[in-house]
């Protein structure tokens, strides 16, 4: 008998896992025939899905139901706060797969873009006793829409040595926050506001391009240097210490065949040498973070970086310095963006500086690469001296 | 039964009943790491602990009955206990050394491949494009296989100057964060949405169409019926519209798909992290390849032809966008053979900043011009 996927079917060969493979081994088969639909006629055949949600919240479940109902009809998408360093243990996980195939189509995504542990395919009329379920695992909705979003964190002091934040406790001090919680929950933002935690500068999760609000784990004292193990490694072969002196960025190292010397007045905590010799080096001891602010994929002005709104804070529990700085932004933001304007693009319309001046930040020369190149700039009130009329 | 509002905003499941046990014994205690071969970690604690980690690729979805077997492993090798990276693979963290062979053997017979660690192709961060969403111009997870299947031995093998970040986005809503990787692919629409002016008017607020649209190109419009009534609907400007799709985020009678016209486009030389340079744009390499699925094979041999292009040159962690900060624009376009078009100068918010101030020139270019 002839395939019904003959298209899907090509994507079952191969030496990567196949997604097609995984689809076919679910209960999902209105997915199947869309999606080998979806490759015939090649565009989606996926349509807006209207609002659907559990009671009390409003965001968190992306309505999804396609323009071919005799194929597929309402299968939506939850999304769940993921715990934090994306951690599982098998007993919680077998749990919510026994929740998922009672009441959904089997078919699961670790993760989504932001973070989440998002499920897909579920029919509107079971995703309330679902919830119901999930909740008592202590499996709660995360973001969608003009919210605070799902936040997300390297695996940080868990199992990196480079760590100088303690990314899985901010995380989950901030995700289980009232406050944010009810800023997820129900959207009252002018878009979406992206949270992500860096044990270090190395960003392995991708702040700096995608994220509003970006807490960054660095250190203010001297890199520590055990002379020995650098030896090691130069002796070993496997690293050619002076290739590394020879790519710090900044020409803040130097080394003479015995002994490794590093400027740290002129290092800009890049993580090179770092990774290069963890064995042999390490952050220093007294650690906190930079705060960026900013980043966003794409936009009316294009795409933008974050870039260090505070270059060091000291992070303790609860954060409460912390937090109080992503509110006072949040406030800013609520009260002068537009709808569909990331806090970046707020910031790049009205001006970094007049931004600086209203949330009472003061101005630093490390939140520039170069100060500006023209002559084109207002006076706050009382700069100038205005003749009495 | 609903939830009681006490009940609600509770949070995510606490990761300190999650964690491995030997992490938690030396959280924040941790010393060095070594990579003991691609896909396998160890990492050293002060107290002289060590544990290795395994790490395996998978696809952009995966079957409740997968996550079951993969919890077996987790249960036979890692005391009952995975996690996933940021990059989407799954690990395994191990106490004991001994269990690192059997679990990889185990792996390869479920068809996980262990690797993506070091100078090695990363695993593929897509978005879930035509498989669950309605606005991609292309299909990411069809994409992240057909292309993983041709690096595959990038993956599990160190075979590259440095490490090699791809991610496919369908559209440019950039779920898959395109913006700042080694190697992107980017879905593109490349006709205005058509406007079903029934379903603007019934579903849609006009308003907040006309605001968040980046190019001020929706127009409100009044549409007189035969039998005297009006219907409020929205009129799309050809010349000043984008194909962002940001309208058809907001409103179902603005749809974009269009088999003829969709594609993708490839973007090079991004990067994340702080290292050297530091954080750096994709920039654009090919503004258009027509959706051939299922396997996309022009999209799979341009990506190969870059990949080779920079894996034959790059000095050792070099990675793409530095590589061709050295060798210069003009080499990459000959090295790869792709065309340098109008399309690759920006002229949507006119970026003087990206030209070539100055007249500093390379003499192997200088020379091409009589």
């Amino acid at each position: 008998m002839a395939s019904e996927t003959p298209l899907l079917d090509e994507l079952e060969k191969g030496p990567w896992p196949s997604l097609v493979k995984e689809i076919k081994k679910t209960g999902y088969t209105g997915l199947l025939k869309l999606y080998e639909l979806n490759y015939e006629d090649k565009m989606t055949h996926w349509t807006h899905g209207g609002m659907v949600g559990v009671p009390g919240y409003d965001a968190g479940v992306i309505g999804r139901v396609s323009d071919r109902r005799d194929i597929l009809a309402d299968a939506h998408t939850i999304r769940f706060i993921q715990p934090a360093g994306w951690f599982y243990s098998t007993k919680k996980l077998r749990k919510l797969v026994e929740l998922w195939n009672k009441y959904g189509s089997g078919l699961m995504n670790f993760h989504g873009a932001t973070g989440d542990l998002q499920v897909v395919g579920i029919p509107t009329e079971n995703i309330e006793p679902f919830f119901d379920e999930a909740a008592k695992e202590h499996w709660d909705i995360g973001g969608s829409a003009g919210d605070f979003r799902t936040a997300s964190n390297c695996i940080g002091p868990a199992r990196c040595e480079m760590a100088c934040i303690d990314t899985n406790d901010i995380y989950h001090t901030l995700m289980s926050d009232e406050q944010i919680l009810n800023d997820m929950h129900r959207p009252r933002f002018p878009y979406k506001f992206k949270v992500k935690i860096s044990g270090c500068p190395t960003d392995c999760v991708a702040g700096v391009p995608r994220a509003d609000f970006v807490i960054m784990g660095t250190w203010r004292d001297d890199i520590k240097i055990d002379q020995e193990e650098v030896r090691n490694y130069a002796k070993s072969g496997k690293v050619d210490v002076d290739y590394i002196v020879q790519n710090c960025p900044t020409k803040a190292m130097s080394w003479d065949g015995n002994e490794l010397k590093i400027n740290n007045d002129e290092c800009v905590r890049c993580m090179y040498c770092l990774q290069k010799m963890p064995k042999a080096l390490s952050p220093g001891d007294d650690r906190g973070a930079t705060i960026l602010v900013g980043g966003r994929a794409r936009g009316r002005y294009g795409a933008f970086l974050a870039w260090t709104l505070i270059p060091f804070m000291k992070l303790e529990p609860p954060y409460t310095e912390l937090k109080e700085l992503m509110y006072k932004l949040l406030d800013w933001w609520d009260e002068n963006g537009r709808a569909k304007e990331r806090i970046g693009e707020t910031i790049y319309r009205i001006g970094a500086g007049k931004f600086l001046h209203e949330v009472g930040l003061d101005p630093l020369p490390t939140m520039v690469k170069a100060p500006r190149n023209n002559p084109f700039w207002f006076y706050f009130p009382g700069e100038v001296q205005v003749d009495e009329e | 039964m609903a939830l009681s509002f006490d009940e609600l905003d509770f949070g995510p499941p606490d990761y300190k009943e999650m964690l491995p046990p030997v992490l938690e014994r030396n959280y924040g205690k941790w010393k060095y790491h070594e990579e003991i071969e691609p896909g396998v970690y160890k990492h050293v604690s002060e107290s002289g602990e060590e544990v290795y980690t395994v790490r395996a690729g998978q696809p952009k979805f995966i079957a409740s009955e997968t996550v079951l077997k993969l919890c077996d492993l987790a249960d036979k090798y890692a005391n009952g206990y995975l996690r996933f990276t940021s990059r989407h693979s799954i690990e395994f963290i191990l106490d004991n050394k001994d269990n690192v062979e059997p679990l990889k053997k185990d792996l390869a017979e479920l068809g996980f491949p262990v690797g993506g660690t070091g100078r090695t192709v990363r695993s593929i961060v897509a978005c879930t494009g035509w498989v669950h969403c309605h606005t991609p111009a292309t299909d990411s997870p069809g994409l992240q296989k057909a292309l993983m299947d041709e690096l595959y031995d990038y993956f599990v093998s160190e075979k590259l100057p440095a490490r090699l970040t791809i991610a496919v986005s369908g559209c440019l809503n950039m779920c898959g964060a395109v913006h700042c990787s080694d190697i992107a692919i980017l879905g593109v629409h490349r006709r205005p949405p058509k406007v079903i002016d029934e379903v603007v008017s019934k579903a849609c607020e006009i308003p907040s169409m006309i605001a968040a649209c980046p190019t001020y190109a929706i127009k409100p419009k009044m549409i007189k019926k035969e039998d005297g009534t009006t219907i409020r609907s929205i009129s799309i400007d050809g010349e000043k519209c984008m194909y962002c799709g940001i309208c058809y985020g907001l409103c179902p009678g603005t749809p974009l798909a269009d088999p003829k016209n969709d594609g993708v486009s490839i973007w090079v030389g991004g990067k994340i992290s702080n290292t050297r340079g530091g954080p750096a744009f994709s920039r654009l390499a090919v503004p258009f390849i027509p959706n051939n699925p299922p396997r996309w094979p022009e999209v799979v041999e341009t990506v190969k032809k870059i990949i080779d292009a920079w894996a034959s040159d790059a000095k050792p962690d070099e990675r793409m966008g530095e590589w061709i900060e050295r060798i210069g624009w003009a080499e990459f376009f000959e090295r790869t053979g792709l065309e340098f078009t109008h399309k690759h100068i920006d002229d949507y918010i006119f970026n003087i900043r990206d030209m070539n101030a100055g007249a500093r020139v390379k003499g192997k270019e200088i020379k091409k011009f009589s």
